[in-house]
């Protein structure tokens, strides 16, 4: 929980990890991929503000004790999420696989949430996998990563038959909420990888499962957004969309934000801060203290209001995972339902301010 | 002017496909030099060591065309520094292989459709940078409808539109329409207003592209980036 000025705001990370990048988890004979993965990420924590920063060898594995200081004690965060990232070609135990976060989310059942993966590529056994995983973890949502690797092969998409089985099996199994993330090596390679048109065909087809992208479709925002409004099922997860920008580019922060609110609605956007990328604390604050700028090169986005924050930071996501939320912390949100957003593009006033 | 800096000057031509922006500008260039014999050495860098090797490879097979065509250079030798596929886009551009060829069995065609759908999101940001100042200056949206190219007062914004929609087979002269689809068709009254919303979406999306890239090659190397914040 995180009060400001007589406002209090209930938190959900919607994505976050606790990642094990250590250099006894590289695969031998993949160390340059392991390296390079976790530098990647090493260079997106420095675009946070200076005093938040870690040296590397933290980074490439915290402890449990500094996990609830950072998302708990100091992060403000009342409910999160683990987004379990396998990456087994490059660490030899996964980079966080659900069966390592659940170590903590049972120790803190009520705090913690662990979401799982398919992989469509992996065929029958991945759909018992799927099953077996969905009893042991309780699994309200999974994390798909369709750029990730497996036997030589460098991504696959939502629309694959394949992929279909497995979201039909989710909704059997009660997993509602897909949560993907595009990467930059999807196979084939001479396409664009970080397409998003397999979310519109999958999300259309699968109405009853939410489909929160990642990183709203960094870097492909308008791509996302054009799709995105036309779907009610499809919402926004601003995780490295505010770890990203917030603090080393504020501009394009609020330019991406006021993107985002204008075509998605603060109905279907929610905050994750990519712990341990980043740190929780100063994105909370920083969501509470944001404010569209006045000058005229913003005046065609909406203006961010309390409501729209506390939506963001914690109450869409609560609704789409069930999560109980303080009596004093509720306000109605439309997440969830089936309603198109952004109904101001429907009856075509919208453009009218451009 | 010296044969280095005709060199550099080639660079300068070529663009970052995604974010249309000279890869000079970027400073993805770490160095270029070239021999009294004319041999060009380019060592180019990227922000991240797993960003999309379809694109680093446009990047690299155009600095080796551009550098190549410089009169008084010989051979041209063009390195992609610290990427997972390095070894393979570069020996591929040197072998003059292809996209294909260079990613065995990874890529089913060369990079010309890719290469295209990205400057008609550059010609389509382009017209929300044309446009933006005009309704600024108290043009109604509904004036740009029937705008013509020649209308527009002239500016490096202008020109680079023209440019990319010259690349696309677009119309360009003065008697073009102004707002246009990706396919060059003019946008109609009715569609204006949504019209003027996607194209700044685009351009938000292509401006702020290039800014995290440019935050993230600062964290790498350490170089300092003129752009925006």
């Amino acid at each position: 929980m995180y009060e400001k000025d007589g406002e209090k705001y209930f938190v959900v990370d919607t994505h976050l990890h606790f990642w094990d990048a250590s250099k006894e988890n590289w695969v031998p004979g993949a160390e340059n991929y392991a390296k390079g993965w976790i530098d990647c990420f090493y260079g997106y924590h420095q675009l946070a503000p200076p005093e938040t920063h870690w040296d590397w060898e933290h980074y490439l594995k915290v402890s449990e004790e500094d996990f609830v200081k950072d998302v708990f004690t100091d992060g403000y965060v009342d409910v999160a999420i683990f987004q379990s990232t396998y990456l087994t070609e490059w660490y030899k135990t996964g980079f966080n696989t659900a069966a390592q976060n659940d170590v903590l989310t049972k120790k803190y059942p009520d705090r913690l949430i662990t979401n799982g993966r398919f992989d469509p590529r992996d065929g029958d056994a991945g759909l018992k996998q799927l099953e077996a995983d969905a009893a042991e973890f309780n699994l309200k949502g999974v994390k798909l990563y369709t750029a990730e690797w497996n036997k030589g092969s460098r991504g696959w998409k939502l629309t694959d038959p394949e992929a279909y089985r497995f979201l039909e099996r989710c909704q059997e199994l009660g997993i509602k909420n897909i949560h993907v993330h595009k990467g930059p090596t999807i196979w084939p390679l001479d396409k664009d990888a970080f397409d998003a048109s397999d979310v519109d065909a999958a999300a259309t087809d699968h109405p009853d499962l939410n489909f929160i992208i990642e990183h709203a479709g960094i870097p492909r925002i308008d791509d996302f957004c054009y799709m995105a409004v036309q779907e009610p099922n499809v919402y926004a997860g601003c995780s490295v969309v505010i770890g990203a920008l917030m603090h080393a580019r504020p501009k394009f922060f609020n330019r991406v934000m006021g993107e985002l609110l204008f075509w998605v609605g603060e109905d279907r956007m929610t905050f994750g801060s990519d712990y341990n990328i980043w740190t929780p604390k100063w994105q909370v604050e920083g969501i509470v203290d944001w404010e569209m700028p006045d000058d005229d090169a913003f005046s065609d986005y909406p203006r961010p209001t309390v409501a729209t924050k506390k939506k963001i930071l914690g109450l869409n996501a609560a609704k789409l995972y069930d999560i109980p939320v303080p009596a004093e912390c509720q306000l109605p949100t439309d997440a969830g339902e089936d309603k198109q957003p952004a109904e101001q593009l429907v009856d075509d006033t919208a453009g009218a301010q451009a | 002017m010296s044969l280095q800096s005709r060199a550099l000057a080639a660079l300068e031509t070529v663009r970052d496909p995604e974010l249309d922006t000279s890869i000079v500008e970027l400073q993805f260039v770490a160095s270029c030099t070239v021999s009294a014999d004319g041999v060009a050495q380019v060592h180019l860098r990227l922000p991240t060591f797993f960003c999309a090797p379809n694109f680093a490879f446009l990047m690299v097979a155009d600095a080796y065309d551009a550098v190549s065509a410089v009169e008084g250079v010989s051979n041209a030798e063009i390195i992609l520094e610290d990427h997972f596929a390095s070894p393979t886009i570069n020996d591929g551009v040197a072998a003059r292989a292809g996209f294909v060829a260079a990613f065995e069995g990874e890529a089913q065609g060369e990079l010309d459709e890719l290469r295209l759908a990205f400057i008609r999101k550059a010609m389509l940001a382009g017209q929300d940078r044309v446009a933006r100042p005009l309704l600024a200056a108290g043009r109604e949206p509904s004036e740009l409808a029937d705008m013509r190219l020649g209308d527009v007062p002239p500016s490096a914004d202008l020109d680079r539109l023209r440019e990319r929609r010259a690349e696309l087979g677009i119309a360009a002269d003065d008697d073009a329409v102004l707002l246009v689809d990706d396919k060059g068709a003019a946008i109609g009254l009715d569609a204006l207003p949504l019209h003027l919303r996607r194209v700044r979406s685009t351009r938000v999306n292509i401006e702020a592209n290039a800014g995290h890239c440019l935050s993230l090659l600062a964290t790498r190397y350490g170089v300092g980036s003129a752009v925006e914040n």
